[in-house]
């Protein structure tokens, strides 16, 4: 503890490629052993929010491409260009005081107090899922508007084109246009941007979690950092990096599986 | 992509009477384009707005932002009464003590009124734009008594030019560094390009939270503002770089640049005379679109008391005291706040959509 900053920034560094955190000075125990659920609560809610993202933005942006300038198109655009704006911890907070002030139980956490710090169960993970929708869809708002966005504009782009006229004038029915012709090719950019969306996502995740107090590493980053506990921090940060960096390479990779034209490059 | 709201006039074409036979600089286009764009043109006039009521604070705010009134914490808003022969009034203040929280309750007395005057001077001879001698606090008061509509206008000041502060430090470095990147190429741009990957390979909000934290705790207000503003545009240049470095890339094989090298133009000539001017355009659009990022960004990291330290205020530490849900049911105009912030990022949005719109040769 007495040595120089640099001196114990490599010490720790060295562990940390090696597994060895270091130790949290607030709770007085390894990091290693309060992290990892906090991760793979983090994970899960991540993941489940990519997930309502894309289910939810792409229906909406082909529907939206293929009403253009209707007012239905209109109101989804003004719906999502709101969507993009909303900060996701007012969407909490918001959400939160609204199911307490109507049904008057707080929307607090991922457990009902009753599973609190019980063992896994099946009603425990049915208790789970109960708690988890709300979270998901906070943080995948923001990604779904501005997917919806892209999805709208590239299918706009491909429905310009002359294969589409062409099958169109095939007489084949507008709706095996759409699906079988044009989505196929638009929907190809989304999965490049399903890397660039993951950063959003793990930083909505953060911060929805401190107004919901979901376990999750948000909270625990906060506190870390108000406490100057700096390897618990640390660790965390590294931790949330080597999410995204995996995130990036495995959206590589199902893109490169998708597109024959980046596997031969 | 295309234009979002597509405005229902005709497109102007050689009808109009203003022009001298299509002889239009680029710039023209694209404000003849831009005006087009309805939301775009509200958007910007809206932005103008706000931002001139956050300069004028002083004088639109009815008050201080710091005027603490202890004996008027938590004021429900009050309601603006008018009639003719009285003109704007609010109506006095009685307090009541609950008794189950032991906390006063105020609601309002009918007995006494208050005129609301315009061009009001205060004790200190402050001319104020519009407020009264009694108490009149239209959004409430927070938990020190301070009026909620005043904090709002002064927050405004810290809100939206941190946003415009961030976005002009990430363009200088981000041009500058695209630029070098883009012009020179071999192992100067694989260089700032790794280094773009390193940075964006970080969530923004949990670096940002941390770096927050680590400035350090005896810095003025002054320099806090601008370690954030720094924080916000460290981690946002790296974007605007990358879209740079593809423009000059793309002009650097060009004829006319090929000709100025020709030419003998040195390297400094063909930067700023061929490139950059390439470039202005996309970087207006960019920065534009940027601001809302970092108006939010600066509004969640003073939400959670990692931003900008009172007493110095803006819109994210007026939102901090709202942040549990015991205090919003009981003081629920506390989140008030956080309906600027979303008229201004929206605006901001539309804005940098319709900036787009038009700056894109191929939009018609």
């Amino acid at each position: 503890m007495n040595e120089p900053l640099w001196k114990r920034y490599l010490i720790w560094i060295s562990g940390f490629v090696r597994g060895n955190f270091g130790e949290s000075f607030e709770y007085k125990r390894e990091v290693d052993e309060l992290i990892w659920d906090r991760i793979a609560f983090t994970l899960l809610i991540s993941i489940g929010s990519l997930i309502f993202t894309y289910i939810v933005a792409i229906p909406l942006g082909i529907y939206s491409a293929t009403h253009q300038y209707k007012w239905s198109d209109h109101f989804l655009t003004f719906l999502s260009f709101v969507g993009m704006s909303i900060p996701a911890f007012l969407l909490a907070l918001s959400l939160m005081v609204f199911a307490f002030d109507i049904f008057g139980v707080p929307l607090f956490g991922l457990f009902s107090a009753y599973y609190e710090g019980a063992p896994w169960t099946w009603g425990k993970l049915n208790d789970l899922f109960k708690h988890l929708w709300i979270p998901v869809i906070v943080v995948g708002i923001n990604g779904t508007a501005s997917l919806m966005r892209i999805m709208r504009g590239n299918l706009l782009d491909v429905l310009g084109q002359p294969f589409v006229q062409t099958a169109r004038a095939k007489g084949l029915k507008e709706i095996v246009v759409v699906a079988k012709h044009a989505v196929r090719i638009a929907i190809n950019p989304l999965i490049s941007i399903l890397g660039m969306s993951l950063p959003g996502i793990l930083s909505g995740s953060a911060i929805v979690s401190i107004v919901l107090g979901l376990p999750t590493v948000g909270p625990i980053l906060l506190n870390s950092l108000l406490n100057e506990d700096i390897y618990l921090a640390g660790t965390l940060i590294m931790m949330l990096s080597l999410l995204l960096v995996i995130g990036n390479l495995l959206a590589d990779i199902a893109l490169a599986w998708v597109d024959p034209r980046i596997r031969y490059e | 992509m295309k234009s979002i709201i597509e405005t229902t006039e005709d497109i102007e074409g050689a009808g109009d009477p203003s022009t001298d036979g299509g002889q239009l600089s680029y710039r023209q286009l694209i404000w003849r384009r831009f005006r087009k764009n309805r939301m775009g043109v509200i958007s910007g006039a809206l932005l103008i707005l706000f931002y001139g009521l956050a300069i004028g604070a002083d004088f639109f705010a009815p008050y201080h932002y710091n005027e603490i009134n202890m004996r008027l914490r938590h004021v429900p808003p009050q309601r603006l009464y008018f009639s003719l022969s009285y003109g704007f009034y609010v109506h006095g203040l009685k307090s009541v003590r609950n008794p189950e929280s032991l906390e006063l309750e105020f609601t309002k007395d009918i007995a006494r009124s208050y005129p609301v005057k315009f061009f009001f001077k205060d004790a200190d001879g402050k001319r104020h734009f519009f407020s009264s001698a009694g108490p009149m606090f239209l959004l409430g008061t927070d938990r020190m008594g301070r009026d909620l509509l005043s904090r709002i206008m002064y927050g405004a000041r810290v809100s939206m030019t941190i946003g415009l502060v961030g976005v002009f430090l990430s363009i200088v470095l981000g041009s500058i560094l695209g630029t070098i990147s883009g012009y020179w190429g071999g192992w100067v741009d694989n260089l700032i390009q790794r280094i773009i990957e390193i940075l964006s390979a970080f969530p923004d909000i949990p670096l940002w939270m941390a770096l927050g934290a680590a400035l350090p705790p005896g810095w003025s207000s002054i320099q806090i503002y601008f370690g954030i503003t720094v924080i916000l545009s460290i981690i946002r240049w790296g974007g605007l770089a990358r879209q740079v470095r593809g423009k000059v890339l793309a002009y650097r094989e060009s004829d006319f640049v090929m000709a100025a090298r020709a030419a003998g133009a040195g390297h400094w000539h063909i930067i700023t005379k061929h490139l950059l001017p390439g470039c202005y355009s996309h970087i207006i659009v960019i920065a534009t679109l940027a601001i809302p990022g970092m108006i939010l960004g600066e509004t969640a990291l003073s939400f959670l008391g990692l931003g900008i330290r009172p007493p110095m205020t803006s819109w994210g530490v007026l939102l901090e005291e709202a942040q549990r849900v015991t205090v919003l049911l009981h003081y629920p105009w506390l989140i008030f706040p956080a309906v600027p912030v979303l008229v201004v990022v929206i605006a901001f949005n539309f804005l940098g959509d319709a900036l787009r719109d038009a700056a894109d040769p191929y939009s018609d």
